[in-house]
């Protein structure tokens, strides 16, 4: 049975179609997977078949990469709606979406864009989250952004930032500790503080993925989140930190770019469902 | 309630597209004031992003003015006409329009057409599932009363009337057979469709266009083929109806004067 | 009955010789996709949103492509060099303005 109150507490993966005859074939060692809720906002055809077929089988999870919570602009009224015609459909597990903006005047740009932290930003996103849930009906969780750089006007830590949205909005939140790696380096700052002070209580869901080393004009290191390559190993190390203290949590692993065949993304999913493992070992002792 | 665009988000927003704007006041980083190299990642995000969703759409193209061209090409598409929604499925329906007016492309002008075939697979790929009808259901029907039989069509299913042999050209750079000179340049229709799974691509007999096209109005197949009929001489009942059985075209069957349906 | 229409009787006929083709399979598509389909799914085309960064370098992004006439520098390298149609073999040159 699939509880729809939540996603299980083991590893999962973001679906892509190439793999769907092996997860759906076998026993797979993921509990759930996600899927990127635009691209199921055809009418019909095999997208909805497999994810029909994936539904019956996994628990699942649905995450929006287009709905611009972080823009200053109205929601799109239209879009969320087809958001709900699709939560309606397939009652996912979860539904998840990013602090960033995507779009803005009528334009789409197809990339999780940052924003500036100030008690304006914070009014206006948890007014769009407040949307959000009572449009969907359910509690919807934000992610932690990768950023590549910062706002001269920022004035609240993200950390807070997130925190306090979480807070006045009752949204849950999506812990995704290759950003939080990523934007560390990325701002120079160290990613165990940040994590210190994360409003980890309010975590219900995980994500890793891989990341791209380059370098800044200056030659400071400057992260991409690229999701096209293994979790990198401190990523892991912080992941088990994390772990250690939440316990068990639904974790998936993010692979979007060069995806490998399926054995690959399964070990990745094993190593996952491995430290959750230890830690919930380390619980009932 | 809604405040106008705060200013950060329209500088943001408009340097994205555009290389000859500064990098936002607004932004800066812990090792420059003006974090250029920083901000390029999210003008390669969206360009790139954009260019590779336009590839996946457009294989054929890709193949036929080849990797670096038609990067170019889509590169000036993605900055002069970015996408309104946030469906990536459905950025890419006025590439064929772009490609039409695009000079650099002039002298290959059955592009758009291969492109428009493209666009319809992908609509065909997406569009709503429903049950075809079998020769069996077909034989249900009493024969005197086809001529005043309307069918409703697949929803997947689309016609394209081309100028330029397009079929052939889409199937010279989609796999199906090698790309090789084409001496009978004869015009071509193509019907796109999608009865199971699988969108397929079929070459129109003659007044295919016009009969299926009828037939998707409402007409009955009786209207349908007359009108086929007048627009081709060379129209042939017999084959279009056995495309119409056989390709799986129709989902139902309503006869006004034997008052039956036949559905799946 | 309606002046200059296909009567009925040449329908019910037609229907007939239609069956007959159907039964000798004349009517396949243009295949020109991969013979090892999924099951039962048919060939998965890639989803197009993603929440990754875009791959490769920063700079595909910085530099400007320019098309007013002459400053076209790309030339098609595809299949269009070799394949004849309506206008000759579309080598796709630059445009002189």
């Amino acid at each position: 049975m699939i509880s729809a109150s939540g996603l299980p507490a083991s590893a999962g993966v973001g679906f892509k179609p190439q793999h769907f005859a092996d997860i759906i074939g076998g026993d797979q060692p993921i509990g759930f997977v996600e899927v990127h809720a635009e691209n199921y906002m055809g009418a019909g055809g095999p997208p909805h078949a497999q994810l029909a077929a994936l539904r019956e089988r996994y628990a699942l999870s649905v995450h929006g990469v287009g709905l611009s919570i972080g823009g200053a602009a109205a929601l799109d009224a239209e879009h969320l709606s087809r958001l709900k015609t699709l939560c309606d459909r397939y009652q996912p597990a979860r539904f998840s979406e990013h602090l960033a903006w995507s779009s803005h005047g009528d334009v789409f740009y197809n990339d999780l864009l940052p924003l500036p932290y100030t008690e304006q930003t914070l009014a206006r996103i948890v007014e769009h989250i407040d949307r959000v849930q009572t449009t969907l009906r359910r509690e919807m969780l934000l992610e932690n952004p990768s950023t590549y750089l910062a706002f001269v006007e920022s004035t609240i830590p993200e950390t807070e930032f997130l925190a306090e949205i979480a807070y006045r909005s009752g949204c849950g939140l999506l812990l995704d500790v290759n950003n939080v790696f990523v934007s560390a380096k990325n701002h120079g700052t160290d990613p165990s503080s940040y994590l210190a002070a994360f409003p980890i209580a309010r975590v219900k869901e995980i994500h890793l993925g891989g990341h791209e080393e380059q370098a800044d004009d200056e030659g400071a290191p400057l992260l991409i989140d690229a999701h096209g390559s293994p979790v990198a190993d401190p990523v892991w190390a912080l992941y088990e930190s994390v772990i250690a203290r939440t316990g068990p949590l639904a974790t998936l692993i993010e692979w979007d770019n060069d995806v490998p065949a399926w054995p690959q993304l399964a070990s990745e999913a094993r190593a996952a469902n491995a430290i959750l493992d230890r830690a919930a070992n380390a619980r009932a002792a | 309630m809604t405040a106008a665009s705060p200013a950060f988000q329209d500088n943001f927003a408009n340097a994205l597209l555009d290389a000859d704007r500064a990098v936002p006041e607004a932004v800066t980083s812990h090792t420059a004031r003006t974090p250029r190299k920083r901000f390029a990642v999210y003008r390669n995000n969206v360009i790139v992003g954009l260019v590779q969703a336009l590839r996946e759409q457009f294989p054929a193209i890709e193949k036929i003015v080849g990797e670096e061209f038609f990067a170019a090409m889509a590169r000036v598409y993605v900055v002069n006409e970015p996408p309104r929604s946030p469906i990536l499925i459905d950025y890419g329906n006025g590439f064929p329009g772009f490609i039409a007016r695009f000079e650099p492309a002039a002298e290959l002008p059955y592009l758009a057409d291969v492109a428009r075939l493209e666009i319809a697979r992908t609509r065909a790929y997406h569009a709503a599932d429903a049950t075809s009808l079998n020769p069996a259901h077909w034989n249900g029907l009493d024969p005197a009363a086809l001529a005043d039989t309307r069918a409703t069509l697949h929803p997947s299913l689309q016609i394209l009337r081309s100028r330029y042999p397009v079929v052939t050209i889409w199937e010279m750079n989609a796999g199906g057979i090698e790309p090789a000179s084409i001496e009978d340049c004869e015009a071509e229709n193509a019907l796109i469709v999608r009865p199971h799974f699988d969108v397929e691509v079929r070459r129109l007999p003659a007044g295919g266009a016009a009969f299926l096209h009828a037939l998707a109005m409402g007409a009955s197949l009786g209207e349908a083929a007359t009108s086929a009929a007048a627009e081709t001489p060379a129209f042939d009942l017999a084959a279009n109806l056995a495309g119409l059985i056989g390709a799986g075209l129709a989902t139902a069957l309503h006869c006004t004067t034997a008052h039956k349906d036949i559905a799946p | 009955m309606t002046k200059n229409s296909i009567a009925a009787a040449t329908l019910a006929g037609s229907l007939a010789a239609a069956f007959a083709m159907i039964s000798i399979a004349s009517v396949a598509p243009a295949q020109a996709q991969d013979a090892s389909k999924e099951k039962c799914y048919g060939v998965s085309l890639a989803g197009k949103n993603d929440c990754a960064a875009g791959p490769g370098t920063t700079c595909a992004g910085t530099s400007k492509v320019d098309y007013q006439g002459n400053a076209w520098k790309y030339v098609a390298k595809g299949t269009c060099a070799s394949m004849k149609t309506p206008k000759g073999t579309g080598s796709l040159t630059a445009i002189k303005s």
